[in-house]
């Protein structure tokens, strides 16, 4: 994956850069936001990683400029403003998701990553496969080995947001955002627990086990016996 | 500046200024109207007067001759009044008539003439003005028929002299009672200014003085007032913001600091370090969460927040909240109750009327479980609802635990405060300051309940329609109250 930073902070910008090779990435990096913008218009990215305030052309202006361009290269804003109200204003600008500083890096990681996924075709299709588990998006079925499961609603929308990023992982945040559409912090492990339970009813009979816990970042669903 | 230049700069005698010279040039019109009128219509009397007097004596002279006209002249002379009459010969020696002293130009001129003449009066002889038809009569005789007027000269005068005098007591009583006024009011306002000065020295428990009579100046001051409650108390919550960061943020850094350093002594242990690092770690991660809940109560209380309004159902909400938190009292052995009646559509912030929810539950889940010796012999339960009546909302999150003692309520809603009993659970003390600042935002308050027994928190809201839009207009206090038992 080919990855912009445009980060006004060199260190910043230095362990980015470094930590995404060692994830296997390839990171580019631009110190203001002028300079991302050229890149950014004169490169294919996968992914953007563009801090909220950069000198010269600050970072939601970079993205807005992108947009009317029509480059759709997907973007995760980095701010140290992390109120909802600046997280709606960093989307209405064009980002594509938002990240409050400081962050974990492997919750940067996962969201990157989910992002450069957004752009595949598997985001539309109606069918997620994982191993023997298949989810069906238009009928909201799942069976695993042939074997209907029963899922409650909200089940349902978290086992078909880490199928749509199977392989991936996916964070605690990231599920509380996107499943439950709450950008605040539930204190207690909530989505532990639900997971645990999803778990339970997915892999609970089955020897190979699908849903991962990934430490100290999340949770990936993934067929490992292959 | 003087004390009179600023008060010649006042609006107040600026406006008495202008006024009284829009008055003075209104006076000084209507009066000289009048002034003209009057002396028109004396004129034209005179003028009639006169003619009738002349064709009397034209009569006598066509009749008589001569002899008949200083007869009747002399005749009428007798009379008293204003009436003037003068017969005399072509070298101006007097015939008959009361008019003497006549000085030789009169002689010449023909027709309406005005002039002054002698009179004898008491203690002496008085001028007068006077009026006359001159006629020459065949034989170089001459006629004088006029008209004292001394009079209309003296109305006149006292016309002029009423106007002056008028518009000199106006001006006096204008610039005086503007001054008066002037003066009362930038009394007034300095010591609005000079309370305001004191204030912005610091003393932010200054208020400004209300005299009472409700006028305007009242009703501004009590306007500033209200502001600087609200100022003194956003002040007050900047203070024990880093009041808390001293001491509730050090503790833990200090914290932090003593592991790294620790780890750094121990030589060469690399699952020491290990281990050591994945702590900071944690330790930095409670506090970047104690640091954002910090921020957000900040945020919240200032009014800085919650411009993401939007029309919800609040039971939905109640609802989905209680739903994230289900399986986690399940795993606790407590039973979440969520009563799910008709849909209540309030104006708010879902995502932090969410938070507020969650908290509320968190803390039921954490702190509500009846404590193991014995407690109070009821099921573990936790009930969570959402209901209207009166233009409020109200969600209520009611547990069976401990309970929070009637003299600790207004306490607990403090940042970092925590009762001995909730130490050992995970918390950073701040989740019920996030909800009654939540609660103060929309214009709500929190309410801490006795359960009977247990804890019933009582978040109220105003109802769409009445909720506030501005965070700074919601006034209502957060409180803590006991209900009587």
């Amino acid at each position: 994956m080919r990855v912009l930073v445009i980060e006004d902070d060199q260190e910043t910008a230095a362990f980015l850069k470094r930590a995404l090779k060692e994830s296997g990435h390839v990171a580019e990096y631009a110190a203001d936001g002028q300079t991302g913008l050229d890149l950014a218009r004169s490169n294919a990215y996968d992914v953007l990683i563009v801090d909220r305030m950069l000198p010269k052309c600050d970072g939601l202006e970079v993205i807005k400029s992108l947009r009317t361009e029509e480059i759709r290269t997907p973007a995760l804003i980095l701010s140290a403003l992390g109120e909802v109200d600046d997280r709606v204003k960093g989307l209405r600008a064009g980002g594509d998701d938002y990240l409050t500083k400081p962050y974990a890096f492997s919750e940067l990681l996962a969201r990157i990553e989910a992002l450069a996924r957004r752009t595949s075709p598997e985001e539309g299709s109606t069918r997620f496969v994982v191993g023997d588990l298949v989810l069906d998006r238009l009928s909201h079925k799942v069976t695993r080995a042939g074997e209907a499961i029963m899922l409650q609603p909200r089940e349902f929308r978290l086992l078909e947001y880490l199928m749509k990023h199977a392989g991936q992982v996916v964070t605690r945040t990231m599920l509380l955002e996107n499943v439950w559409d709450y950008h605040f912090d539930p204190q207690t492990n909530v989505i532990d627990v639900h997971i645990s339970r999803l778990r339970s009813k997915i892999d609970k009979n089955f020897a190979n086990p699908l849903l991962h816990t990934v430490r100290g970042a999340g949770y990936s669903i993934r067929d490992s016996a292959h | 500046m003087t004390a009179l230049t600023k008060l010649f700069r006042t609006t107040t005698f600026r406006l008495s200024l202008t006024y009284l010279a829009l008055f003075s040039v209104a006076a000084v019109l209507a009066i000289f109207y009048i002034y003209w009128n009057t002396t028109v219509l004396l004129s034209r009397q005179l003028n009639q007067t006169i003619d009738a007097e002349l064709k009397g004596l034209a009569e006598q002279y066509r009749a008589g001759g001569l002899d008949q006209l200083v007869r009747t002249v002399a005749e009428r002379s007798q009379t008293p009044g204003n009436s003037l009459y003068l017969v005399a010969d072509r070298d101006g020696k007097q015939l008959a008539g009361n008019l003497s002293a006549v000085s030789p130009q009169l002689w010449d001129s023909l027709g309406p003439v005005e002039f002054v003449y002698s009179r004898p009066a008491p203690g002496g002889v008085e001028r007068r003005l006077a009026f006359a038809n001159v006629f020459r009569l065949p034989g170089g005789y001459r006629l004088i028929v006029g008209r004292d007027i001394e009079d209309r000269r003296e109305l006149a005068r006292l016309i002029r002299r009423t106007m002056l005098w008028g518009l000199g007591v106006m001006a006096l009583v204008g610039i005086g009672g503007g001054y008066w006024v002037s003066r009362r009011l930038l009394t007034r306002i300095d010591s609005l200014s000079a309370t305001t000065r004191t204030i912005m020295a610091g003393d932010l428990t200054g208020r400004l003085p209300i005299s009472g009579s409700g006028d305007e100046l009242d009703r501004l001051s009590e306007s500033l007032n209200l502001m600087l409650a609200r100022i003194e108390q956003l002040m007050a919550g900047l203070r024990e913001v880093s009041d808390n960061i001293a001491h509730d943020l050090k503790t833990p850094l200090n914290r932090l600091r003593n592991r790294v350093e620790e780890a750094l002594r121990e030589p060469h242990d690399a699952s020491a370090h290990r281990e050591a690092l994945e702590r900071t770690i944690e330790e930095a991660d409670g506090l970047i969460k104690t640091f954002n809940a910090l921020l957000s109560i900040a945020r919240l209380e200032a009014g800085a927040a919650g411009e993401n309004r939007e029309t919800l159902d609040l039971t939905a909400l109640v609802g989905d909240v209680a739903e994230l938190y289900e399986p986690v009292a399940e795993e606790r052995g407590i039973e979440l109750k969520a009563e799910a009646p008709a849909p209540i559509i309030i104006h708010g912030d879902r995502q932090l009327l969410g938070q507020a929810i969650a908290n509320l539950i968190d803390n039921a889940l954490k702190y509500g479980a009846p404590s193991r010796d014995g407690g109070n012999g009821r099921a573990p339960e936790v009930e969570v609802c959402a209901e209207a009546s009166e233009g409020e909302a109200r969600i209520i999150v009611a547990d069976r635990g401990p309970g929070v003692p009637a003299s600790e309520r207004a306490r607990v809603l403090g940042r970092f405060v925590r009762l001995e009993a909730s130490r050992s659970e995970p918390g950073s003390g701040l989740g019920l300051s996030l909800v009654a600042a939540v609660a103060r935002l929309h214009g709500g308050s929190l309410r801490l309940e006795d359960n009977e027994p247990g804890l019933r928190v009582v978040l109220v809201l105003p109802m769409a329609g009445d909720a506030l839009v501005n965070g700074v207009a919601g006034e209502a206090p957060t409180r803590a109250e006991s209900r009587p038992s």
